[in-house]
């Protein structure tokens, strides 16, 4: 860290404005475009205060025109500028995917490296409030799967910042996704846990490093986003029976294969949790790097908590049976606990 | 106009002309007597412009290296005229180490920062990217302009519509340019377009539309003039669209059943360079020995780019593997 951690606790939105608004004053290229980013400041608030400080020339409203302001952001990086752009849902993301998939993650590789793109798509993602399934999805795993694409997905207010200001500083597109229920709004469902010291400097976490949200000796959760803390509470309650390690992936691309690697290595027992779907995901991908660099050290089967390849429902209770929930966590410890 | 400068207009559209050809010609190598789109000198699809030179040139002649310009998958024309180095953008046709992109983008894929020209495969895909151009220069503070050409299908996309919209509303330095060629691959305008002329989609977001038929390049160069000298001046995008043919198919291999009888015959009997000529020669403008001398000129520079194609390397099968993100900044830990 730059500085210590001083005991300023924010919520992630203003960890996140706070970053946005430190490197628009620290590189005059930053600038932020989207969807009620300006005045209203984001629907979940990650561009507060923004507009009041910066004004229509660098915190710029858009019209509900994804593929036209998504696109517009590979020409305006070409040219020199390092836009940030939101996009309220992940969900909304299907209109703009080809600007997205055939041109922005694609164009540095196939110019031959002469064309950069440093752009910032920021986007809401995750449920656990009944918006059902048009806007409650994850998806990051779809981005992760695209080649140029780096994935972001903090899971408190301090990592919050610090990638959001490496995303920044990055010369390739970054899909940086914060978890609504991470964001400390007043209106909706949101963890305290994420809100965490966060340092007045500017500093950056480096993309591919891995965070140990608990250490553990017997078993390893893997997860990231909201999901790492429902990992915590559910090792905390069996810790009497099993000492659980919980790997905060804090980035899906690059993964940090070797802190996997590791702590499987140590522990003997993987569960990987995602609020993403099941299949194919990132639930996969870990399991399968698992499967290759520590098949020898492992106890038990390799266990996955995922959405199970269903659409988010509406009803609360539908929507609580397909989350992974810390119950659904602590019963696997549980299991293993007992010799499973 | 000059004739100097009307010379030069007619040298660089034989230059495209030749180059095409040139490319038709090579594009066939290696994929007789059976054809396969895999096989031969020039792998994969071909798209040649052949015919739609007066657009590329009428356009490109306002423009600097520094404005930006973004095409389509069918991109020769538009690229030369945009001053693409030619040997280096053949060699990345003929998927050489020495090609402006390596050999990882190819004939619809050519990126030459030199001169901010890109283009993409995907139709209609070029708009937003000349409006984020567009809003980089307003930002720079300078007169710097960006084009955006499609072609007349490619105005039924969203991309073109959102795209319109938000240069419009922001009232950014843009030109978009649509070369009606007849046909989207097979199907004719009339198929697929609910107005007569794109241009008049203008109206719907409050910019001028203006079209050019007849494929004529110094119509096309008065029209284009006047909007990137708007742009430039900080009164907005304007949208043109220009009649123009598809002298090949709209792929080489295509066989264009498509086409109506004696459709083909009609647009090589407008051919716009052969009219281009005679109008030049009628105002003394252009001597045969000069036409003879360009002839000879334009050829060269082709194969000297052809020549320079085929002696670059292969690329190193690795470097497949290599330039898929940008090195990383030194990121200070945390």
């Amino acid at each position: 860290m730059a500085t210590s951690v001083a005991e300023r606790k924010l919520t992630m939105a203003r960890a996140i404005s706070e970053a946005i608004d430190q490197a628009m004053t620290e590189d005059p290229s930053v600038l932020v475009m989207g969807e009620d980013v300006g005045p209203y400041g984001g629907i979940f608030g990650a561009t507060g205060g923004l507009y009041e400080k910066w004004g229509s020339e660098r915190v710029l409203d858009t019209p509900i025109s994804e593929s036209a302001f998504i696109g517009a952001a590979i020409g305006a990086s070409a040219e020199g500028l390092r836009p940030i752009v939101e996009l309220m849902f992940v969900d909304f993301f299907g209109v703009a995917m080809d600007q997205i998939y055939n041109h922005l993650a694609k164009n540095y590789y196939m110019s031959g490296g002469t064309v950069k793109h440093p752009v910032v798509l920021m986007t809401a993602v995750g449920g656990g409030y009944s918006d059902a399934a048009q806007h409650s999805q994850v998806l990051t795993g779809l981005f992760a799967h695209i080649p140029g694409l780096k994935v972001v997905m903090p899971s408190n207010a301090f990592d919050a910042k610090g990638l959001m200001l490496e995303a920044i500083a990055d010369d390739n597109p970054v899909l940086f996704a914060f978890h609504k229920g991470l964001m400390g709004l007043g209106w909706m469902p949101s963890d305290d846990q994420a809100a965490v010291g966060v340092p007045e400097s500017s500093y950056r976490i480096p993309f591919g490093q891995a965070a140990v949200a608990r250490p553990g000796r017997d078993a390893t959760i893997v997860t990231i986003g909201a999901m790492v803390h429902r990992a915590v509470r559910a090792a905390e309650a069996v810790r009497d029976r099993i000492d659980a390690e919980v790997i905060d992936l804090r980035t899906l691309v690059p993964i940090d294969r070797a802190a996997i690697v590791d702590s499987v290595r140590r522990t003997h027992r993987l569960l990987v949790v995602d609020e993403d779907y099941r299949s194919f995901g990132m639930s996969g991908e870990v399991a399968a790097i698992a499967a290759e660099e520590a098949l020898d050290y492992l106890e038990a089967p390799i266990r996955r908590l995922a959405v199970p390849d269903v659409p988010i429902p509406y009803s609360r209770v539908l929507e609580q049976a397909v989350i992974p929930s810390a119950d659904a966590i602590e019963a696997v410890l549980t299991a293993w606990a007992r010799g499973a | 106009m000059t004739a100097d400068e009307a010379r030069a207009m007619y040298r660089m559209m034989r230059l495209i002309r030749r180059y095409e050809d040139q490319m038709a010609e090579i594009y066939v190598e290696g994929k007789t007597p059976l054809f396969s789109i895999a096989a031969g000198t020039v792998p994969g699809e071909m798209h040649l412009a052949a015919g739609q030179e007066p657009v590329a040139v009428g356009v490109c002649r306002h423009l600097r290296p520094e404005d930006a310009v973004t095409s389509t998958h069918r991109p020769h024309h538009v690229a030369i005229a945009k001053g693409v180095d030619l040997k280096r953008m053949t060699a990345e046709i003929f998927g050489r180490q020495d090609g402006l992109c390596g050999g990882k983008g190819g004939h619809m894929h050519l990126f030459d920062p030199a001169v901010h020209f890109s283009c993409s495969g995907i139709v209609g895909a070029g708009f937003p990217p000349a409006v984020g151009s567009a809003m980089a220069f307003r930002r720079a503070g300078d007169d710097r302009v960006a084009v955006a050409f499609a072609g007349e299908g490619a105005a039924n996309q969203g991309t073109f519509h959102e795209s319109l919209n938000l240069a419009a509303l922001w009232h950014l330095p843009v030109v978009f340019v649509i070369e009606d060629n007849h046909y989207a691959v097979s199907v004719p305008k009339a198929g697929s377009t609910a107005i007569a002329k794109n241009s008049d989609r203008a109206a719907a977001y409050g910019v001028p539309g203006l079209y050019v038929a007849g494929n004529d390049v110094l119509a096309v160069d008065e029209v284009a003039r006047e909007a990137i000298a708007r742009a430039r001046a900080g009164s907005g995008p304007t949208l043109i669209e220009i009649e123009t043919s598809r002298l090949y198919g709209h792929f080489q291999g295509d066989a264009e059943g498509y086409l109506q009888a004696g459709e083909k015959d009609a647009w090589r009997q407008q051919d716009p360079i052969p009219r281009f000529r005679q109008m030049l020669m009628e105002r003394n403008w252009l001597t045969a020995a000069e036409d003879a001398e360009i002839e000879a000129a334009v050829a060269k520079e082709v194969a000297d780019a052809v020549d320079y194609a085929r002696q670059s390397e292969t690329p190193d099968p690795s470097t497949a593997l290599t330039g898929v993100f940008a090195a990383p900044e030194v990121s200070q830990a945390s």
